[in-house]
């Protein structure tokens, strides 16, 4: 026919691909799009993330039809959901159990990015979409839990908004901004409501479909860390790579069980987690008037929160000394050219007596803050001439194994009441976090390193 | 007589709570009778006839009950007092306002409240409703004219103490007190008689491995009677660890099927994979 695509599809299939890059899309993104045959259990959570986020997206879809979000009934209306909706216990379980899955899913899947330098060139892109996406998540989770309006929520919303009125100048303004009041109220449920169900998920659903398109154009990184697309054969393909489709798809279908009997595990059996996954002192309704005696947030902030909590007036000493020491450093050993040899340690310099003029404060809030963005640099931190941890120096296992040690104890921390022993250990741990990243670009050099193979490890199964 | 002696002794013995410096006063495990349904309908008795008069628990809907093998018909005759229908929620005249100026403090909603009782990898709520409705102790110089143990100065008064009969509490803590200026250990012990009318003993103690503790004694005057309260009360724990989550039954139940259903599943999942991937080289 005149003016239509020649496609080798017939009937109706043929006519959508006349007008629409189905077919093509099927062939680039799954049946003909070539991706490492060697990847293990830790390449198992990025699907499983993707499942997670459908799940939350479903099970809020049908909570939305339900739940009020008018501080008078919101409480209430989770309560109406849990005994009259048919089946609204399950679906309220779901998707609570869903969000805390979703950060046992996406810690796990950053921490295999971690192992095998899947941030490392080309996919420095790929990473910055995902911690993006990490920091939206962790908006989302923050403006969700204020639903339920119980005196968790509430207090927490109340801490966490708080922090920004310690920002210089704007601080408090910018509080109330954010809240619609002088205190959190109907006004910041509302706000949160539409941030939570609309705002964020539509940037959420965004941020993934770059994630993965970023991917796909470099190719998935692998356990070897080496580059399949290096070693092709007469027609194109990667010696190493197997379609996506049906390889992988039936791989994930796996993993998508294995992942479904602990969800539904902790559905059915445990859903309230110990109070870790949906806190007991949530059971109350907000009360303005009555603070918690321990105000803690949902476990999966609580390494953060410890950077926050650790950052006292004394810390900024420590931090501004580390500053300080990094200025010389990059004075008398760095390779900034030019006139950035001056101005960098200058300006690390006049960071430091910052440190000691505004408020610890706000260096807590810039700490914890910190914490995670500087995730977004780590492909420029790491020097390691190898990819993956499995030909790095053995020693460089153990600081990974220290970080997450580490990452985990400061989690701990987050869910106790402050003590001194407690502080102080918050304070170590926010120096062993930081410095494994600042430091990176020193320690990812030293050490001997193995040789990487030609081609992929791989066992016949 | 002898059973009545022999019960007292085993009241007054099980009654003994030993609590350790800095901790809350430790909580009993509330009996498991969850799946009693003659345990949960007399906890529905109890509480709609004792607690609703200043407790809400709004979530709750009357005709609810049937699922604890209640009828309609009895929901209407037994426990609908005040022209509410059977499908009407659990709530009640009082406002949260006039409760707070006439009770000191509004009596919370009950409906979730052996949830939100509950501690961090800790006992349940249910543990802290049972040790708490069996830990008031008549103190006369409390406006209520009562305390309680798990919840010092709580503004409510000992609704059930006609349920429970006369006790009498003897409280023994040993601590530290300034004399002399210098810190001396000494125990303290105080008796509360069934009047609530304290009496204060103090002794000096001497010597090393001296911390500090509490240990609770109550006595019943009424041995038989207080044991009924005890399994009244374990029935009304139930019945309110049950209305904290109606579904649990259910939840439990088909989790185990769900369980089965997914085991095949990833059994099927695996064989299938490694169907597809024995022929990667």
């Amino acid at each position: 026919m005149a003016g239509e695509k020649n496609v080798e599809t017939t009937g109706l299939l043929g006519w959508i691909d006349r007008r629409f890059p189905l077919t093509a899309t099927w062939k680039a993104h799954l049946s003909e799009y070539y991706a490492p045959k060697n990847f293990n259990f830790w390449y198992f959570f990025g699907s499983l993330a993707l499942l997670v986020l459908v799940i939350q997206i479903v099970t809020g879809i049908f909570l939305v039809m339900h739940y009020k979000p008018d501080a008078e009934r919101a409480f209430q209306s989770v309560e109406y959901i849990m005994r009259e909706v048919p089946w609204g216990w399950l679906i309220r379980y779901m998707h609570s159990t869903g969000a805390s899955m979703f950060f046992v899913v996406v810690y796990l899947h950053m921490l295999r990015g971690l192992f095998y330098g899947s941030y490392r060139k080309p996919r420095e892109l790929v990473w910055i979409f995902g911690v993006a996406i990490f920091l939206c998540l962790m908006a989302e989770a923050f403006f969700g839990y204020l639903l339920p309006w119980g005196q968790m929520s509430y207090w927490g919303a109340q801490v966490i908004v708080n922090l920004f009125s310690a920002i210089p100048f704007i601080g408090p303004e910018l509080s109330i901004w954010i809240r619609g009041d002088y205190v959190v109220s109907d006004a910041t449920l509302n706000r949160f409501f539409s941030f939570h169900v609309i705002a964020i998920p539509l940037v959420l659903i965004g941020l993934v479909a770059a994630h993965i398109v970023a991917l796909h154009e470099v190719g998935s990184n692998n356990p070897d860390g080496i580059e399949i697309k290096e070693k092709k054969d007469r027609y194109g393909r990667p010696l190493d790579g197997i379609p996506f489709h049906p390889f992988y798809t039936v791989h994930d279908i796996m993993g998508v069980a294995g992942f479904l009997l602990v969800f539904a595990a902790i559905v059915f059996f445990a859903p309230e987690m110990g109070g870790y996954f949906l806190e007991y002192n949530n059971f109350i309704p907000a009360d303005p008037l009555k603070t918690p005696p321990h105000i803690a947030p949902v476990w999966y902030f609580t390494p953060f929160y410890s950077m926050l909590r650790a950052t006292t007036d004394e810390f900024t000493w420590v931090l501004a000394a580390g500053a300080i020491l990094a200025a010389i450093a990059l004075f008398l050993k760095g390779n900034l050219k030019g006139i950035w040899r001056i101005v960098v340690p200058a300006i690390l310099v006049v960071v430091a007596i910052l440190m000691r003029t505004i408020d610890a404060k706000f260096w807590g809030v810039v700490v914890m803050g910190g914490a995670v963005v500087i995730l977004f640099f780590l492909p420029w931190l790491d020097f390691s001439p190898v990819k993956s941890i499995r030909y790095r120096p053995g020693w460089h296992k153990w600081l990974y194994g220290i970080f997450i040690v580490n990452f985990l104890v400061l989690g701990y921390l987050g869910t106790q009441a402050p003590n001194n022993v407690f502080n102080l250990m918050s304070q170590i741990g926010t120096v062993i976090y930081l410095a494994f990243f600042l430091l990176m670009p020193v320690w990812s050099r030293l050490g001997t390193f193995k040789p990487v193979p030609e081609r992929v490890t791989f066992h016949a199964h | 007589m002898i059973k009545k002696l022999l019960g007292a002794f085993a009241l007054t013995l099980a009654c003994t709570a030993a609590v350790a410096a800095e901790s809350g006063y430790p909580l009993e495990r509330a009996p498991y009778r969850i799946n009693d349904l003659t345990a949960l309908q007399n906890g529905a008795k109890l509480f709609v006839n004792h607690c609703l008069n200043c407790h809400s628990a709004s979530a709750m809907r009357y005709n609810k009950l049937t699922e604890i093998g209640l009828t309609d018909e009895q929901i209407r005759d037994n426990l609908l007092f005040t022209g509410e229908k059977v499908g009407d929620l659990m709530t009640i005249a009082m406002k949260p306002a006039d409760a707070k100026k006439w009770l000191g403090t509004t009596p919370p909603d009950l409906s979730v409240i052996a949830r939100a009782k509950s501690i961090n990898a800790g006992p349940s709520g249910a543990d802290y409703i049972y040790t708490y409705m069996r830990s008031f102790y008549r103190d006369a110089s409390k406006q209520t004219g009562w305390d309680n143990l798990v919840f010092p100065n709580v503004g409510m008064p000992h609704v059930l103490w006609q349920q429970q009969g006369p006790r009498e509490l003897t409280a023994v803590t040993v601590h530290q007190v300034q004399k002399d200026g210098q810190q001396a250990w000494e125990r303290r012990t105080v008796t509360y008689d069934a009047q609530g009318y304290a009496t204060v003993q103090t002794e000096p103690l001497q010597g090393h491995g001296l911390h500090a503790s509490a240990e609770y004694r109550f006595k019943a005057l009424n041995p038989a009677q207080a044991a009924q309260y005890d399994r009244d009360i374990a029935d009304l724990t139930a019945f309110m660890a049950w209305m904290a989550e109606p579904t649990q039954q259910f939840r439990v139940q088909l989790g185990v099927w769900v369980m089965l259903f997914l085991g095949l599943f990833l059994l099927v999942a695996w064989r299938l994979n490694a169907a597809y991937w024995k022929h990667v080289k």
